[in-house]
């Protein structure tokens, strides 16, 4: 299995769905050998280690006490989920500018001549990730290898090419969700080698399955669809005396990353709609991304800057609070491939409105759908969540019921069934 | 000796447009696609049905017979849209082999709210249907076949019904068969003719249904079934929606053909005839009297009200629309007396059922909306738009300066 994330260190919905795969293959006895990217810096690099015993140079492997036939494999790599090759500049720039620092104060080179040198731009990274991958097949067993997202699809590749093992692809996500009509071409040329090549595509949706018929030519009975699941984390079921909290005002919030791909600007242009009949209402904007000044400024324009918070990223229970605090969840994507937000906030008793552009409004019958573009739509849905209680109710006790079937489980059991037909072909 | 008793029902509900909360004029239902509707069923279903219904009238000289019931919003929406349906039931009125049923106007649950409102709809449709097609209504069947003691008591006290029609739902009659004429309980004056929803159902639903072991039906065997009441049974009564013909069952499911046989095939046998509900229940005594209590209706495997009533949307937005009342008659505004009695239509709040998963396709396949929620939320905005009407009206402003008082568009007094 080759990943990009997984917990605690997570940015988003791909770490929770290789946790989520991975824990539940784990259970049904699936051996997984979990590769994944980690700048390995110094502080971190302690307790790495201490788990890792056999390391050789910048090869570690941990493992999860509680999950009994994974073993990590962590290359060390600066690449990182939802990385663009700007950020990507940066982080390596800074990186550089901190062994020149540490260069200064120490006169010897000792420190850094075991370091495997980063490359300068991402693509090449990629690359070298992919060099250092193909040297694992030296000492892993394993019989399929199965790729999320196109980071890990050239180490995909390369490990099929010099294993001959089938190599499966698990697109989560493709460069049209995250970019819309301005696509990067050297992403999209991976995506679609990596697709190309792949004996089978596992797709989160029928919508990111049309986009990759559509837009990467891959025929369609190559590609498989397999939902994600949710974990049941907590039983939606809070104390009586945090549920008491009194409140006069409704909260309506929007948590993921505020890119384009998410639609922020549509959340808050609803918003404005909203607020000029209900004015009794605050606008949550949980999450960080390129575009979240741009949304502060935004909603300072529209005059409804005191009306929205920005909180920044959250994780773990701050991220339990704000779904306790919440009235309504609004996922205005303008192109989803799965979207696994709606189901947490609907697994904590908090009602949904999604963008039709999603791949879980395929499979969530109990949640408001609406276009992302619809701004008076979804001003029109805010508005009825927040004012008729029969409605948040019966989303409310339909969709949590709706949300328990959605299990890692079925996922990991439908992978299961892709494996065992791909080695029945191959033998 | 079993007679057979057709009674067809035919209605259309009056659509709603999307209307938003930032919507503000008067102008709630969906005149376009209702025409469309309206239209496409018209030559797919009544058309055709109703040619096939006049043919075997004249060519069994009188031994054929069927009954309708249709709503008052239909033929509002037939004069408007497919005036030629109007002209081919005034052909099969005057044939004298068909019977006309009364039932609330509107199509509505008025019974289970407002016993004012519904014996207002019931007179409405009463009136309608004496002046359209020249017959007063005797035989009442309520919306979807809803009842319990309560409704037949109801209709005793309008004094001027012979009989109710209502589903033979199994857990009211126990072992007694639907296949004989019945007396509600406390009501002398009333008879009862119960649904055999068996032999209604087989086609009505089954009809094209290949995964049954009985498919495909065929006017004989269906002929076969029905003689076999014979000895067990008086009157087999075949209640179901006149859109079985051509709308749900499709023609090349051979479904006309199917009607076009089975007068003869059920004649063949020389005991058995065709009656109306009036010569049903001039025909035979009653056998007993059945106690139902409890609402049953003919929806669904539960017959009971939960397709319309079954979740908290649909009871608040009933409630809501029912709590109007005094505010809109005191309004004095036809107009909008008219569009609150049209919000009526139990299938507003049949859109709004999220009772999936047994059901789920018949109740898909009837719902203009994409959601049950999205059909609330566009029912509660117009709601909250009339509910403002009635308060300008109050207050005597004018509201938005659209609604002048017209004449509702109803039927038009010949």
């Amino acid at each position: 299995m080759l990943g990009w994330e997984f917990p605690p260190f997570i940015s988003g919905g791909l770490g929770t769905a290789c946790y989520g795969l991975t824990k539940a293959l784990d259970h049904l006895g699936i051996k997984v050998t979990f590769v994944l990217p980690k700048m390995v810096d110094s502080k971190y690099a302690t307790h790495v280690k201490l788990l890792s015993p056999d390391s050789q140079k910048s090869l570690l492997s941990a493992k999860i006490s509680e999950l009994k036939n994974v073993k990590f494999r962590i290359i060390d790599s600066p690449l990182q989920a939802y990385t663009t090759p700007d950020l990507y500049q940066q982080r390596i720039e800074e990186t550089l500018r901190q062994k020149q620092i540490n260069h200064g104060l120490l006169s010897t080179t000792t420190q850094f001549i075991d370091r495997t040198e980063y490359s300068n731009d991402m693509y090449t990274e990629v690359h070298r990730y992919a060099a250092i991958a193909a040297n694992l097949a030296r000492d892993e067993q394993f019989d399929i290898i199965h790729a999320h997202d196109w980071m890990t699809y050239p180490a995909g590749i390369v490990l099929a090419a010099i294993t001959g093992k089938p190599l499966i692809v698990h697109v989560h996500s493709t460069e049209f969700d995250r970019s819309g009509p301005h696509v990067n071409q050297i992403i999209y040329d991976i995506e679609r080698q990596g697709m190309q090549r792949a004996a089978k595509v596992i797709a989160v949706s029928h919508y990111t399955r049309s986009i990759i018929i559509s837009r990467y030519g891959v025929s369609g009975d190559k590609i498989e669809v397999v939902y994600n699941g949710v974990e049941r984390n907590g039983n939606g079921h809070w104390p009586l005396a945090e549920t008491g909290i009194r409140k006069d005002e409704k909260i309506v919030l929007f948590l993921g990353r505020i890119t384009m791909q998410k639609g922020p600007e549509y959340f808050l242009h609803a918003a404005k709609k909203v607020l000029e009949v209900m004015p009794n209402v605050k606008f949550v904007m949980a999450g960080s991304g390129d575009l979240m000044h741009h949304a502060i400024e935004l909603a300072a324009q529209l005059g409804i800057g005191h009306k929205v918070l920005f909180t920044g990223f959250l994780r773990g229970d701050d991220v339990q609070k704000i779904y306790q605090m919440a009235d309504l969840y609004v996922m205005p994507s303008v192109s989803e491939p799965f979207g696994i937000a709606p189901l947490e906030a609907l697994g904590n008793d908090v009602p949904v409105i999604i963008s039709k552009q999603s791949g879980v409004s395929e499979v969530l019958m109990h949640a408001l759908k609406v276009d992302f573009w619809d701004v008076n739509e979804i001003a029109n849905k805010i508005i009825a969540v927040l004012k008729y209680p029969p409605l948040q109710m019966t989303l409310r006790s339909h969709g949590n019921f709706e949300v328990r079937k959605l299990r890692w489980e079925n996922s990991a059991q439908k992978c299961t069934k892709i494996y065992e037909e791909m080695l029945v072909a191959l033998a | 000796m079993p007679s057979v008793c057709f009674y067809f029902q035919v209605h259309q509900p009056p659509r709603l447009r999307h209307y938003t909360v930032f919507d503000s004029n008067d102008q709630y239902f969906d005149n376009k696609k209702n025409a469309f509707i309206c239209r496409k069923v018209a030559n797919k279903c009544y058309l055709p049905a109703n040619r096939v219904i006049l043919d075997l009238i004249r060519r069994f000289d009188g031994q054929f017979k069927v009954a309708y019931s249709i709503t008052g919003i239909l033929l509002e929406q037939l004069q408007r849209y497919s005036p030629e349906v109007m002209s081919t039931f005034d052909a099969l009125a005057e044939t004298g082999c068909v019977e006309f049923l009364a039932e609330t106007y509107y199509h509505s649950l008025s019974f289970l709210y407002s016993r004012d409102e519904f014996v207002e709809q019931t007179k409405k449709h009463l009136r309608t249907i004496e002046h359209l097609f020249g017959q007063r209504p005797r035989v009442f069947r309520n919306t979807e076949l809803i009842y319990n003691n309560e409704l037949a008591a109801l209709i005793e006290s309008m004094d001027c019904f012979d009989a109710i029609i209502t589903e033979g739902a199994d857990h009211i009659l126990g072992s007694r068969s639907p296949d004989f004429l019945y007396q509600p309980k406390n009501c002398p004056s009333l008879k009862l003719l119960l649904k055999n929803y068996s032999l209604s159902d087989d086609i009505a639903f089954r009809f094209s249904n290949h995964d049954w072991p009985a498919w495909p039906l065929t006017a004989e065997k269906f002929a076969r079934w029905v003689s076999d009441v014979n000895g067990n049974g008086n009157v087999v009564n075949l209640f179901m929606d006149y859109e079985t013909f051509g709308e749900h069952q499709w023609e090349d499911t051979g479904i006309f053909n199917f009607m076009r046989h089975l007068p003869d095939e059920i004649l063949k046998h020389p005991d058995n005839n065709f009656k109306t509900p009036t010569e049903v229940i001039q025909s035979y005594h009653t056998v007993d009297t059945v106690d139902i209590p409890h609402i049953i209706s003919w929806a669904d495997t539960e017959r009971d009200l939960s397709a319309w009533l079954g979740n908290a949307m649909q009871s608040n937005a009933i409630h809501e629309l029912y709590r109007l009342e005094t505010k809109i008659k005191n309004s004095n505004d036809e107009k909008i007396i008219a569009d609150w009695r049209k919000l009526q239509a139990s299938d507003h709040f049949y859109y709004m059922c999220t009772k999936y998963f047994a059901d789920g396709d018949v109740h898909k396949y009837f719902n203009p909306y994409n959601s049950p929620y999205d059909s609330y939320i566009n029912f509660m905005n117009v709601l909250d738009n009339l509910q403002s009407r009635c308060a300008a009206e109050a207050t005597g402003d004018t509201f938005c300066g659209t609604s002048q008082n017209k004449k509702p568009p109803d039927l038009q007094t010949a």
